[in-house]
């Protein structure tokens, strides 16, 4: 199924929720939809036979100045198709509902996200930091992230 | 919670406290510096929770600060054994935001680089799961045999793990003259070796008794954990990206798709996702075989090297199969020198995440197997 | 070879050595080190291959430990981070004296590539622990490992261990170093 099909399935079914179809090649093209829906969406996806996105490949989230953005790459494993959703938020309050219990390999990417950007995942049963230690302050990834002088009495700096 | 089948005691009706456990950082069996937290109900696993992050080297944060070609040594050191193979979707994902079509001897060249890395990869992988299994004298046999391949690698690049070979647009130098009969001489050693270890270890008894029914990771819980690569093939699904999505030249080449069958216990266990990686190097010897006969003598593999490599406003997600599995990257360009962001998504990183459900009802001994089967690279994980 | 150059002709002198009993000490000292099992990052899979066939570590007289209180020193492979480096200062405190630290490739040494942006990364383990040798590379080929090996135990076969005083100023110049 090609995208702009499932685009239209996808807007049919959730109305302004969907936003935008972006195709700029030779970048991917992508969905933008509303934060507020996106766990009805994914859960459609998922669920709906015509769609049967089963493999949930990567979550990445990006530090636009203003906002923050979280990129989904999904896969069907027996129809052989993709889609990329992207949601943007605030950066004052990146609230973003969990997918975890949708595709289990979310839990990770996730936590990830959390950690090195700080978007926040509503709903996920364990947000905590997973690469760096639970005792850090700040998001690295961060475009505005400075890194701190002293950790635990060890000089960060070079 | 599932309980080994050949031993006779429910372990659900013995009253006992729960005890917890701290397996690592520091620990000869965990691949370097992964540390789980277990909790023991007497010996049996109950809980795995593994804590990671102790070798987050800033992989993302670096790739932000230095130009596109800079990145590709940071690459190489994500996994860093089979670094061929992390530099061949970095630079192809670049290529392709560019517009860069490369000459078809780069083509061959990276392939049959990629494919001996993964060949290498897999030695390293088969041994060190002999290893925690208790079998000393595989490492040897296969450590003996990885280290001509790496003779090759130096050969053309001058280092022995990290390369820095693939550039955006070709190769660092082209390779040397005897360069093809080396290769198909590695390869006829390579098929002796599996060989005397498929004797040595795969078929032995007391491997199969330590492995077989170890571990089961049915097919519908390895894609909704998005296991790839060997572990996702263990449980029977046939999948690799070289076949359904073919990327580079993998469509001109004649090879198969090794699945586990259950042939010695049930499908998905930690015998079958060894044995996916033993057929595997099987297989990549037939594309190597099949490659150095098509590769062409003539040509110049930095003909399409950019001057200047400044990709144009745009975001790409390639994937390639890794050894380990799908590794993908995600680049956005904002049209400057670097890289607005790069997300690597590491297959070590989400199969581990799949390790606590695999792994409750068994024997601790048994997490060790467990674990080595999976086959992690803790550089990857933590990137 | 310290103590056996000494001997000219081993048939026809009678097997005889003069020397101080703190050269044999030393000698047997530095001829049986046991290593921590204990990797870290890229550098440790060629400390894997230093291991196996081709290299043969265990020539040098050394076995490997999984626990740090039976090692007589420790080689840092790989980089450190600052989530690790607590671990490291713990195992390096369990280890009974005297003890040795040998710290292999560039990120051990200096932070290595990850020196500018590597916010997690401590740049050289020397930060936290004192090191006697370090092995360059980025990693280091097996040969240069063995080196630094061979470079520790001409170390240890000039220690000084009835002489106080000079131990003592020693272990001050290390301190300062």
């Amino acid at each position: 199924m090609e995208i702009t099909e499932i685009y239209n399935k996808l807007k049919d079914k959730f109305g302004d929720s969907v936003k935008d179809l972006i195709i700029s090649p030779p970048s991917d093209a992508f969905i933008a939809i509303a934060s507020d829906k996106l766990f009805d969406i994914c859960l459609e996806l998922r669920d709906n036979p015509e769609f049967d996105f089963d493999y949930l490949m990567c979550i990445s989230a990006v530090d636009f100045s203003e906002n923050l953005e979280v990129v989904y790459h999904i896969y069907s494993m027996n129809k052989k198709h993709k889609v990329i959703l992207k949601v943007s938020v605030p950066k004052e309050n990146p609230v973003v509902p969990s997918i975890e219990r949708i595709w289990r390999s979310a839990d990770w990417h996730e936590r990830e996200a959390y950690d090195l950007l700080g978007v926040v995942f509503e709903g996920h049963h364990n947000l905590i930091r997973i690469l760096l230690p639970y005792d850090w302050e700040g998001h690295p990834l961060r475009k505005d992230y400075k890194e701190p002088e002293t950790y635990h009495g060890m000089k960060v700096p070079y | 919670m599932t309980t080994r089948k050949f031993i006779d005691i429910d372990f659900s009706r013995i009253e006992s406290d729960r005890m917890r456990l701290n397996v690592g950082p520091q620990h000869p069996s965990t691949h370097g510096v992964l540390r789980l937290e277990v909790e023991l109900d007497g010996e049996v696993v109950t809980d795995v929770i593994p804590h990671i992050g102790y070798l987050h080297r800033c992989f993302e944060k670096i790739a932000e600060n230095v130009t596109y070609p800079q990145v590709i040594p940071y690459v190489d050191r994500m996994d860093y054994v089979s670094s061929m193979n992390n530099e061949l979707p970095y630079v192809m994902a670049v290529e392709k935001l560019m517009g860069i079509k490369v000459p078809d001897k780069v083509e061959y060249i990276r392939v049959i680089m990629s494919e001996l890395n993964r060949i290498a990869n897999h030695q390293i992988a088969i041994a060190t799961f002999g290893l925690d299994a208790g079998a000393f004298t595989p490492f040897l046999y296969l450590f003996r045999d990885r280290e001509y391949i790496l003779w090759i690698f130096e050969k053309a690049s001058g280092a022995r793990l990290l390369f820095n070979y693939f550039w955006i647009g070709g190769l660092a130098n082209d390779v040397y003259p005897t360069f093809k009969e080396d290769v198909l001489n590695i390869v006829k050693q390579v098929r002796k070796t599996n060989q005397e270890i498929e004797r040595l270890l795969i078929y032995n008894k007391i491997f199969i008794d330590r492995t077989a029914n170890v571990g089961i990771l049915p097919a519908d819980v390895a894609i909704n954990y998005a296991c790839s690569g060997p572990v996702l093939r263990g449980s029977g699904v046939q999948f690799d990206l070289r076949k359904n999505e073919p990327y580079s030249i993998y469509d001109r080449f004649d090879f198969e798709i090794p699945v586990g069958k259950g042939e010695v216990g049930t499908v998905g266990d930690s015998w079958d996702r060894n044995i996916v990686r033993m057929r595997e190097i099987e297989q990549s010897c037939r594309i190597i075989e099949q490659a150095v006969e098509q590769m062409p003598n003539e040509g110049d593999v930095q003909q399409a090297i950019p001057k200047k490599v400044r990709p144009p406003k745009g975001e790409i997600y390639f994937r390639c199969e890794n050894p380990k599995g799908e590794l993908g990257f995600y680049i956005i360009s904002d049209g400057k020198d670097k890289p607005y962001r790069v997300k690597a998504r590491a297959p070590s990183f989400v199969n581990l995440s799949v390790l606590p459900e695999i792994s409750r009802g068994y024997l601790f001994a048994d997490l060790i197997v467990i674990l080595g089967s999976i086959d992690i690279v803790l550089g990857e994980v933590d990137r | 070879m310290g103590l056996l150059d000494r001997l000219d002709n081993p048939y026809e002198a009678g097997g005889i050595i003069l020397g101080t009993i703190e050269d044999v000490l030393n000698w047997g000292r530095s001829r049986s080190d046991w290593y921590l099992h204990f990797g870290l990052a890229c550098c440790a899979i060629e400390f894997m291959a230093m291991n196996a066939s081709h290299f043969d570590f265990m020539r040098f007289g050394i076995i490997p430990r999984a626990t740090p209180r039976q090692a007589d020193f420790i080689m840092i492979t790989g980089t450190v981070t600052l989530k690790m480096a607590e671990r490291i200062k713990v195992l390096w405190e369990q280890m009974a004296e005297p003890k040795y630290c040998i710290s292999v490739g560039s990120c051990a040494n200096c932070g290595g590539p990850y020196w500018q942006y590597g916010y997690h990364v401590l740049k050289g383990v020397d930060r936290i622990i004192p090191v006697h040798v370090y092995v360059p590379g980025c990693p280091p080929r097996p040969e240069a490992m063995e080196e630094g090996m061979m470079k520790l135990q001409k170390l240890i076969d000039q220690q000084a261990i009835f002489r106080k005083r000079q131990r003592l100023a020693e272990e001050e110049a290390l301190k300062e170093k």
